[in-house]
């Protein structure tokens, strides 16, 4: 069992490039000034122009209103990651605490229609959707970018299965113990379900995070650009002689990739525990 | 403290075209220790939990004290119950789990927490107060279960299965516990158990169910001695009780080609089903022809297999007695129980020849 193999290493460490090395190559060449990426391409060996780039990238006011900085679109991809993330946890496991603990007819049928919703990608029902909040006139808010997109099947399913598998019991115990249905979900299967609503924030905020399409849709204003959009906006200066500005497309793209990374490092303990432990 | 009444209580769920519990008319003292035992899917969960308020009930009135619960809430209904899978809380201690109950009753602080202590000292569990259940034994949580219930101070017990997760040794130790810790504290309980053996060593008075009726209630020992029918007969008891296909007539019990020596009986004749216990039989000169099978040894005595006139039986002998292929067996009269075959109900025939005068069969 102990024995190395040489081979198995090989492969692992070859995956391990595959995925690390783009990542590091994004982080040494926004060190590096955008002309400078522009005559030598790619560079693996750090820059000196790192700070600036990236304090520039934070804090100058551009695009066309001059009044976005990169801290601006932080603080929108995070209020969005956020907003997903602690929406669709809610809402879903609202749902399917009424779905497994509440005896209604067509609970089953419901369940699956939620659930073949599951078949359908946000881009299916997005001018639907987009109609929808147009006609509430709730375009360019926060309200518009978020809520269309709390209901989740996924975060649904989770839940419910999760539910499923409490025993009964602890439903029976905590009846004669004088738990009312809010006291039940409170005290005893919010608790309970602290590693699956980890593993679902990570996944919802990250999801959040990362969308493109729909913030683009729903918001014209500059002051609701998301660090997706910004990134996008950098390269799009090709007028002229001007170079876009790599540098700062790259440095964009690692600040983009950091909250995700910390979400994930913090939440990860639970979020393994969340998807595969059955012992509770 | 309180006494239970259940009468005409039946249960059919939705759906399902028999009832799972039919009539069951029962009336439970304060203070009594009542066990309810049948095979499984004989009803006895359904009836508890219908008293615990956890299952609808179909028909008919249970009272916990003088108050009928039948729409009342398992949680006003002052019971408290402990369930096979012990239940508890994971997410929270010992000292939580036992006081949960008590905090969502609006009990003041301090009289939880001297309630906790008390239950914790009875029960042995003060080492462990700050513990997750999880970090528990399979007899320590069973304790915290029964900690729980017990806080409460509730009018009544109700126990389902509490011992079948655990292994036999701690089985015996715990219906040690659980009987010790009722005769203190007085309280009216309901026990379910599919334990024979458990029902008899727990039981002021035993609730024998089949197939959602009670064939019999009665003290562990007169149910013992007095089978109501062939049902409880081979269920109460290890090994269970012989019942072997016989006859009357003449007033003499034949078995086969064999009468057997015992008084003559009148008021019956015909086919009928003879039980007798493996311990009232005894080898004699003269008496049913038996032959050896196998033997079980189980050190105190020995359980000898075999059959009488091709059908199965089984006695018991002191391992000190010799053993034969062949032997003849004699029974008492007084320990002959006569079932009636096709209703299998306990026939109580007349056996003296003087009383028998004055009531001709």
């Amino acid at each position: 069992m102990n024995r190395i193999h040489p081979f198995d290493h090989l492969i692992l460490i070859l995956g391990t490039l595959f995925m690390c090395v783009p990542v590091l190559v994004a982080i040494i060449t926004s060190t590096h000034s955008a002309v400078d990426i522009h005559m030598n391409g790619l560079s693996l060996i750090p820059g000196s122009h790192g700070a600036e780039t990236y304090e520039a990238v934070l804090t100058r006011k551009g695009g066309f209103t001059g009044q976005v900085t990169g801290i601006t679109m932080l603080m929108n991809s995070l209020i969005l990651g956020l907003g997903f993330a602690v929406g669709k946890i809610v809402l879903s496991m609202a749902a399917a605490y009424a779905l497994v603990y509440f005896r209604f007819r067509f609970a089953t049928f419901l369940f699956w229609i939620i659930f073949t919703t599951l078949l359908l990608p946000l881009e299916v029902r997005i001018m639907p959707s987009y109609q929808v909040m147009s006609s509430l006139g709730l375009l360019n808010s926060y309200t518009g970018l978020i809520v269309p997109l709390l209901a989740s099947a996924t975060g649904t399913f989770y839940f419910r299965q999760f539910f499923k598998s409490v025993p009964d019991e602890l439903l029976e115990a905590a009846r004669i113990d004088g738990a009312g249905p809010w006291k039940f979900l409170w005290d005893v299967l919010i608790p309970l379900s602290k590693t699956m609503m980890a593993a679902i924030f990570i996944i919802m905020f990250v999801y959040g995070w990362n969308q493109y399409l729909w913030p683009m849709l729903m918001t014209t204003e500059e002051r609701f650009f998301t660090l997706m959009r910004g990134i996008k906006q950098i390269l799009q200066v090709w007028i002229g002689s001007q170079i876009p500005d790599y540098n700062e497309a790259f440095a964009l793209a690692v600040l983009a990739l950091l909250p995700p990374v910390i979400v994930v490092v913090v939440f990860q303990r639970w979020f393994i525990r969340g998807l595969t432990e059955s012992d509770k | 403290m309180a006494s239970i009444t259940i009468s005409n209580v039946s249960k059919t769920y939705p759906g399902a075209k028999a009832a799972s519990v039919s009539d069951i008319n029962l009336d439970i003292r304060d203070g009594e220790f009542i066990v309810l035992v049948g095979p499984s899917g004989c009803g006895k969960s359904t009836l508890l939990r219908m008293v615990a308020g956890l299952e609808e009930i179909s028909g008919g009135e249970v009272s916990i004290g003088s108050r009928v619960v039948n729409q009342i809430d398992p949680a006003d209904r002052d019971i408290a119950m402990v369930f096979q899978n012990y239940a508890l809380y994971p997410h929270m201690s010992v000292r939580e789990n036992m006081a949960y109950g008590l905090k969502n009753r609006r009990t003041p602080k301090p009289e939880i927490e001297a309630r906790v202590a008390e239950a914790a000292r009875m029960l042995e569990l003060g080492p462990y107060l700050d513990r997750k259940p999880r970090a528990l034994s399979g007899g320590q949580r069973q304790r915290v279960a029964m900690g729980r219930a017990v806080v409460r101070q509730p009018a009544a017990f109700l126990f389902d299965e509490p011992l079948s997760n655990l292994d036999a040794k701690l089985r015996v130790t715990m219906r040690g516990e659980i009987r010790r810790l009722q005769k203190r504290l007085g309280t009216t309980s309901l026990y379910v158990t599919h334990d024979q053996l458990e029902a008899m060593t727990l039981a002021d008075r035993l609730v024998v169910l089949n197939g959602g009726r009670i064939e019999q209630v009665g003290a562990p020992l007169e149910i013992y001695h007095n089978p109501a029918s062939t049902f409880v007969a081979s269920f109460i008891g290890s090994p269970a009780m012989n019942l072997l296909d016989a006859r009357i007539e003449g007033g003499r019990i034949s078995l086969g080609s064999t009468q057997l020596d015992t008084s003559p009986v009148y008021g019956h004749s015909g086919p009928v089903t003879l039980g007798i216990r493996a311990e009232d039989l005894t080898p004699a000169a003269a008496g049913l022809p038996f032959r050896t099978d196998f033997v079980e040894e189980l050190g105190a005595q020995r359980l000898v297999h075999g059959h009488v006139d091709g059908q199965p039986l089984v006695l018991t002998l002191d391992p000190a007695m010799p053993l034969h292929d062949e032997m003849r067996l004699s029974v008492a009269a007084a320990r002959v129980h006569i079932f009636d075959t096709t209703s299998g109900k306990r026939l109580d025939l007349v056996r003296q020849t003087r009383q028998a005068a004055h009531q001709p069969a």
